[in-house]
């Protein structure tokens, strides 16, 4: 199967590889900031931190502290948790665990991207900031972008594209504290509805291989029966298994 | 004492809470993640387990929607993401015109159903 991807399907505002637009650093941030801001993702995010900043204001943080937590941890699903939990009266401890069980899914994100952007030069500590960056939309934007980027920049572009879109979404932290949003019910739902329709078509996109085809639908199939079980880890549970199956299935079919 | 940050309880529970707790996986993600290769078969599995966890998310947000969405009738909210796949890939795999096609039965549907 041709792995390429048409440029006619997928424009792409990035210069050609070999393109002297990539030769420093520099321009390679500036164009991973540009790709952040003309991402579909990007509007995903200003949803889902409108949504973060209004239930921080509704709970009594203040507007410096819920701007920090976007940038410190940097994960809708955590801060909503960390907020709520907290909000219910739980000890600093428990609101801890409930963020971390959350946060497990970030760890096969990041194993998986950062080999894209290591070269046998680089350092450790210069994937520290990518590390950091690396979340659904981050992991997401830069499987499509980053072959288009020469290795050598990759660090430096998704620095740039982690910026832009933190950046973004601490505008829309402050808009939706300052707006303590009582959005209209339909603008509202409309928004929330974004976050389903574009992880999955965009990672759909991204799904060149069959073995990332079948985790994708797998993982949908099988979300509604391990949800049954109320684990509170259901996701976790989800994703192993479906990625494991996958993955035999990619096996099996090398071996025949 | 209260600061732009609110008080120490609040700093603490972003630090320990929201911060420690979250970053965690993702600095154990960058001492594993560091080291590999990127043609490794273990990294194939890995992706395959990182696409599922998405796969999940999405699944889990359809059928436990936050918020607003909640008030979208179960019909409207898959039919949504049907329809919206199903424009997307006549549509030569545009997800801009797959996402818009979603939203537009989210929005008539609640207009019409909610």
């Amino acid at each position: 199967m041709n792995q390429s991807i048409h440029p006619a399907f997928h424009p792409l505002a990035l210069p050609p590889l070999h393109s002297p637009r990539w030769q420093s650093t520099s321009a390679a941030f500036a164009l991973g900031v540009k790709s952040a801001l003309s991402s579909i993702l990007a509007l995903v995010l200003f949803g889902t931190f409108i949504g973060v900043g209004a239930f921080a204001h509704d709970t009594g943080f203040t507007l410096g502290w819920a701007v920090a937590s976007t940038v410190l941890v940097w994960a809708g699903p955590a801060q909503i948790i960390l907020i709520s939990t907290s909000h219910a009266g739980a000890t600093v401890l428990e609101s801890a665990l409930a963020v971390t069980i959350s946060a497990i899914r970030l760890l096969p994100m990041v194993v998986s991207l950062l080999p894209m952007m290591r070269s046998p030069e680089t350092k450790m500590r210069q994937l520290a900031l990518p590390a950091h960056f690396t979340a659904i939309t981050v992991w997401v934007e830069s499987f499509r972008l980053l072959p288009h980027v020469p290795r050598e920049r990759r660090i430096a572009f998704v620095n740039g594209l982690g910026c832009g879109l933190v950046f973004l979404s601490c505008v829309a932290t402050m808009i939706g504290f300052g707006l303590a949003a009582n959005l209209p019910p339909l603008l509202a739902a409309g928004i929330l509805a974004l976050t389903p329709l574009t992880f999955l078509l965009s990672t759909a996109r991204n799904a060149h291989r069959l073995v990332d085809k079948v985790a994708l639908a797998l993982g949908l199939a099988l979300y509604p029966l391990v949800q049954l079980l109320h684990t509170g880890v259901d996701i976790m549970i989800c994703g192993v298994t479906s990625g494991t199956i996958a993955y035999a299935v990619h096996r099996w079919r090398k071996r025949a | 004492m209260t600061g732009i940050f609110g008080d120490g309880y609040a700093i603490a529970l972003l630090l320990f809470a929201g911060f420690l707790s979250n970053e965690v996986w993702r600095v154990l993600g960058l001492v594993i993640g560091g080291g590999i290769d990127e043609g490794s078969e273990f990294l194939v599995w890995v992706r395959a387990v990182a696409a599922a966890i998405l796969a999940g998310v999405i699944a889990q947000i359809l059928i436990s929607p936050p918020g607003a969405l909640a008030t979208v009738p179960d019909v409207v909210r898959y039919g949504a993401v049907a329809i919206g796949f199903a424009v997307y890939l006549a549509a030569r795999k545009s997800v801009f015109a797959g996402v818009v096609a979603g939203e537009i039965v989210v929005l008539a549907g609640k207009w019409w159903m909610g």
